[in-house]
C-alpha cells in the first residue's frame, strides 16, 4: 500500500463567524494526484490554503507523513519546504532574478551551498525550457514564463506535496497549455504527489486521480477521476460539469 | 562702490563664520538623519508586526513627535533635561537627539507605509518557500519597500536639514545664529548687510536642498515609468 502523504480529518473554518469549510474529511496518498474541483465560492482555494498554514483553521487535524501538525507559525515554515504551492497570481520577487528567485528557498531555507542548488534549478529550468532566462528580472517574462519559473521555485525545495491554486485562472489562453503540460509531467514523470485546484476540466480529467467535489464549503463527493467526469456520483456535479461545457 | 553691502561678506573673517556655522549645521542634520533614518527602518518594521501593544506604543511616539512642534520639542528637550533629568548635554548634542528622534518618527510611518503596500502575494509567497519572518523582511520585504518608500525619504531629508534653521533657538552656534551676529556686529558699517548674509544662508541651504529634491523627483518619475514599461 502506497504511504499516506497527507491526511484531513474534521477540518473547520471559519472568518468571524462565516462558516467556510464543513467538517472536510480527505486523504492522499504518495503520487496521487487530486483534483479539487467546485463552483466559485466553494471554499477551494480556503481548502488548499489550510494544508500549508497560510490560513489558519479552527478544528480538525491535518497530518502530514503520518505526524499530526500542530499549527503553530514555526511548525508550518518548517513544513512549508515540504509542501510546495504554486499561486494564481504568479508572483515571483520582482526585485531578484530568475536564478535568485529559484535559490532563496534552498540556500537561505535550506542552507544548500549555492553551487549545488544552482545546478539543480537549472536542471529543473532545462526541463521548462527557461534555462536561458535564468539571468533576467521577472518584468521582463511573460505571465506563462513566470508561471512556469513560479513552479520551478517551489520545486528546488524538493516538496513532497505540490499544492497549484488556480495556476492558469490569470494567464492568457495561448500561455496556459504550456503550463499545464509542465504539471501533468510533473505528474506523470516524477510521480509527485499533487493537489490542484482548477477550472481547466480538460486538465483537470487528463491528470486527476481523483476528484474532490466541493460545494459551500462541504465535499459533496469524492471520486475517481475517470469516472467523476463520465458519471459523477451527485446532481450537483452533474450539473457543475455541464455548465462548465464539459 | 565702497559701502556696497555684499563687502559685509568680506569683512574680516565672516565668510569663514559663516561656512563655519553652515557646518555645524550640517553636522547636526548628518548625525540625527543617519541615526534616525535607521532607528526609524527597525520601528518602521515593527509597525507592521502583529503584536498589538507594540503598534500601540510606536504609534504614540509617532504621533507626539509628528504634533508637537520642532521648536517645542526642541525647548522640552534643551530644558527639561538638564532641570528634571538631571542630563547636561551640550546644545548641540541636544540638538541632534532631537532630530534623530523626530527623523525615526517620521521614518517610521515611510517605512511602515512602504511595507504594507508590498503586496500580500509577495508576502505569501515568500512564507510558502518557507522563509521565517526576519528572511521575508530581509530578502523580499524590505528589498521592495525600499524603491517605494526612497522619493518620500530623500524628501524628509530635505525637510529635517531645512528645520535645522530653529537650532539658534537653544544657541547652538548654527549658520542663522552666526549671520545674525554677523548682521549685529556689522549693523553700523553695512546697513544692507542684512539682505546679503540672509542671501549666502539662502543660497547655501538651496545648494544642498534642491539637489535632494531633484533627484526625489527623478526617482519618482523613474520607478512610475518602470512601474507602468
Amino acid at each position: 500500500m502506497a504511504k499516506q502523504v497527507i491526511k484531513v480529518e474534521h477540518l473547520e473554518k471559519y472568518y468571524q463567524k462565516d462558516h467556510i469549510l464543513h467538517d472536510i474529511n480527505f486523504s492522499i496518498d504518495q503520487g496521487e494526484v487530486v483534483a479539487l474541483l467546485g463552483p466559485s465560492g466553494s471554499g477551494k482555494s480556503t481548502l488548499i490554503r489550510c494544508l500549508n498554514g497560510l490560513e489558519p483553521y479552527q478544528n480538525g487535524t491535518v497530518t502530514f507523513n503520518g505526524d499530526q501538525v500542530v499549527p503553530t507559525e514555526k511548525n508550518w515554515q518548517k513544513l512549508r519546504q515540504k509542501i510546495g504551492m504554486v499561486f494564481q497570481s504568479y508572483d515571483l520577487f520582482p526585485n531578484l532574478t530568475v536564478l535568485d528567485n529559484i535559490l532563496l528557498g534552498p540556500v537561505k531555507v535550506q542552507k544548500q551551498s549555492r553551487e549545488t542548488a544552482k545546478a539543480a534549478a537549472e536542471k529543473l529550468l532545462d526541463q521548462v525550457g527557461l534555462r536561458e532566462y535564468e539571468n533576467v528580472y521577472p518584468r521582463q517574462l511573460s505571465g506563462g514564463q513566470k508561471q512556469r519559473i513560479a513552479i520551478v521555485r517551489a520545486l528546488a525545495l524538493n516538496p513532497e506535496l505540490m499544492l497549484f491554486d488556480e495556476v492558469t485562472a490569470s494567464l492568457d489562453p495561448e500561455m496556459v497549455r504550456g503550463v499545464l503540460n509542465i504539471i501533468s509531467k510533473l505528474a506523470q514523470d516524477s510521480d509527485m504527489t499533487m493537489i490542484v485546484v482548477t477550472h481547466e476540466m480538460n486538465f483537470a480529467q487528463q491528470i486527476a486521480d481523483r476528484v474532490l467535489f466541493l460545494e459551500d464549503g462541504k465535499i459533496l463527493e469524492q471520486t475517481k477521476g475517470d469516472q467523476f467526469f463520465k458519471q459523477p456520483q451527485t446532481d450537483r456535479a452533474k450539473e457543475f460539469l455541464e455548465s462548465m461545457d464539459f | 562702490m565702497a559701502h556696497s553691502g555684499i563687502n559685509v561678506l568680506f569683512e574680516g573673517r565672516n565668510l569663514i563664520r559663516l561656512f563655519g556655522g553652515l557646518w555645524t549645521t550640517v553636522e547636526i542634520a548628518a548625525v540625527a538623519l543617519v541615526l534616525g533614518l535607521i532607528l526609524g527602518v527597525i520601528l518602521g518594521v515593527l509597525r507592521t508586526f502583529p503584536n498589538r501593544l507594540l503598534r500601540l506604543v510606536l504609534r504614540l511616539y509617532l504621533e507626539f513627535f509628528r504634533i508637537v512642534p520642532t521648536v517645542v520639542l526642541l525647548f522640552l528637550f534643551y530644558y527639561i533635561l538638564p532641570k528634571q533629568l538631571g542630563v547636561n548635554m551640550p546644545a548641540n548634542q541636544v540638538a541632534t537627539l532631537v532630530f534623530a528622534l523626530w527623523t525615526a518618527a517620521e521614518m517610521s510611518d515611510i517605512v511602515r507605509g512602504a511595507l504594507i503596500s508590498v503586496p500580500k502575494h509577495q508576502r505569501e509567497s515568500g512564507m510558502a518557500i518557507g522563509l521565517n519572518r526576519l528572511q521575508l523582511y530581509r530578502y523580499v520585504l524590505i528589498p521592495q519597500a525600499v524603491s517605494l518608500e526612497l522619493p518620500a525619504t530623500i524628501n524628509l531629508v530635505t525637510r529635517v536639514i531645512k528645520t535645522t534653521s530653529l537650532l539658534m533657538l537653544i544657541s547652538v552656534m548654527d549658520v542663522i545664529n552666526v549671520g545674525q551676529q554677523v548682521v549685529e556686529a556689522n549693523n553700523q558699517k553695512y546697513p544692507t548687510g542684512v539682505f546679503w548674509v540672509y542671501g549666502i544662508i539662502f543660497v547655501m541651504y538651496f545648494a544642498i536642498d534642491y539637489p535632494l529634491s531633484w533627484w526625489a523627483k527623478r526617482m519618482d518619475k523613474k520607478r512610475l515609468e518602470r512601474a507602468n514599461g
